[in-house]
């Protein structure tokens, strides 16, 4: 997996590699039981501070996307996060809303939307379809 | 005073002139913390640093390193610590190899310390390709920096304060020094104050920032929360924008055309009414990087600079200059 580290950007460090994680994992660059570079090998190929690397792994874990074992290394967890199915679904409504009003706001057509949705689904690894076709 | 800081001041002053270049300073680093020490020239963080290394006398306060007073400093308590002055002064006519054997004589090994360590300063020499039998008046000012940090780093101290490491280096010798500095983090205990003014440097390898104005501490805080708080909020009026706002926690605030654009520590509900209560049109908050959040702090309150080369019908409205004492963000709970 490809770590980067953006100092010009609005997202402070951990909060960048944690998007990283979560976007690899949604897209499938990344599979579980894949062990993720140690807090001292990241901090040195991205030149930062080793602690803001255990800040970003800490947050990553309480979310379930990770698991750090001792000695072993940080490898991507293999169940999906628990959350129950009501929260779920209300991420997913709020998430789709924010999409949604960024389309309204480009002036796109409803059917323009489902096409997109469609055509990119094919790049995301979704629960359910494994052995299915993912994208890298 | 706690024993776990290894920097402590306690209304750290001096005035240069009859002017307070630093006012009252109280300063807890913790040990093995890196602390990112901000401001723009002549806020006082050099004038800071040297009362701190005993290059300057304070006129009042105190400053401990490693538990000691300054001013008594044991030498054997001055051996643990480093100081990498600004510009890097070296004897010019030493070669690289006179220079490491000139500071190696400071740093004896006695019963507690085992002295210089020769192999990990011939490993950073090499690192950098270093000719030990180059004159050091005949380095460039990269070269210079990487043989002050071997140097410096070679007595294995448990304390770095380095004054602005990087200033004046290419892009890729800044990288290669910050290269260094991470590896030397990764020994755990090492307490880094550094001085710059490259703040992506500054977000690299800080724990911790320390931002000064005008002498005064206005920021002391971990990294990330120093960005996370810091907002600006561009809050848009159907005529002319509001004068001096009066909200909670403002650090600067300027009109740029119909827009009153304000920087906010945090933003929560009361300062969310306070903007309300304005009267305008909408109101966005955006996030900051750690240089736009720099910049709000130290930039005097002014509007956008006007280069209109069309004939001036009316003067931009110039407001008051925003008050200096406007928040200070410190974690610390000193004010």
């Amino acid at each position: 997996m490809n770590f980067r580290c953006d100092t010009a950007s609005r997202v402070p460090i951990y909060k960048q590699l944690m998007e990283q994680v979560r976007t690899a994992v949604a897209r499938k660059a990344v599979r579980p039981g894949e062990r993720l570079p140690s807090i001292r090998q990241l901090s040195r190929t991205l030149v930062i501070n080793p602690n803001t690397v255990a800040k970003a792994y800490v947050e990553l874990e309480r979310e379930g996307l990770i698991t750090r074992r001792q000695g072993l290394g940080v490898f991507i967890t293999a169940a999906s996060p628990e959350m129950t199915a009501a929260t779920r679904r209300k991420k997913l409504r709020d998430a789709t809303d924010r999409y949604l009003t960024e389309a309204v706001h480009l002036g796109v057509s409803a059917d323009e939307v489902r096409r997109a949705i469609e055509e990119r689904s094919a790049a995301f690894h979704f629960a359910g379809d494994d052995g299915g076709p993912g994208g890298e | 005073m706690n024993d776990a800081d290894a920097i402590v001041t306690r209304r750290l002053t001096k005035h240069f002139d009859g002017k307070r270049v630093v006012d009252s300073l109280d300063l807890n680093i913790k040990a093995g913390s890196v602390y990112g020490f901000l401001g723009r020239n002549g806020a006082g963080k050099s004038t800071t640093i040297k009362m701190l290394t005993g290059m300057l006398r304070p006129d009042a306060g105190e400053a401990y390193l490693l538990g000691e007073p300054v001013a008594t400093l044991r030498p054997e308590t001055r051996r643990r610590i480093c100081y990498l002055a600004e510009a890097h002064p070296l004897y010019g006519w030493m070669t690289v190899g006179e220079a490491v054997r000139f500071t190696r004589a400071f740093y004896p090994a006695t019963d507690g310390h085992p002295g210089w360590n020769g192999r990990l300063c011939e490993q950073i020499l090499d690192h950098f390709e270093l000719p030990r039998r180059r004159k050091i008046r005949r380095l460039s000012r990269g070269q210079m920096a990487q043989v002050s940090l071997a140097l410096g780093v070679a007595p294995e101290p448990e304390l770095l304060i380095l004054d602005d490491p990087t200033l004046g280096l290419d892009t890729v010798v800044r990288r290669d020094f910050l290269e260094s500095l991470i590896q030397i983090i990764h020994r755990a205990g090492r307490t880094i104050l550094f001085s710059s003014h490259m703040l992506g440097d500054v977000e690299r390898v800080a724990d911790r920032i320390g931002l000064m104005a005008d002498g005064v501490l206005r920021v002391d805080c971990p990294t990330e929360v120093f960005r996370e708080s810091v907002k600006r909020v561009l809050v848009d009026f159907a005529g002319v924008p509001a004068e001096d706002p009066d909200v909670p926690r403002l650090v600067s605030w300027r009109h740029v055309g119909p827009t009153l654009e304000l920087v906010l520590v945090g933003y929560d509900d009361a300062q969310r009414a306070a903007v309300e209560a304005l009267g305008p049109r909408s109101v966005e908050v955006v996030d900051l990087n750690l240089e736009e959040a720099f910049i709000a702090y130290t930039r005097p309150a002014r509007s956008l600079p006007a280069f209109d080369f069309r004939p001036v019908k009316k003067s931009i409205p110039h407001p008051e200059p925003a008050p200096t004492d406007g928040p200070s963000f410190t974690d610390q709970g000193a004010a």
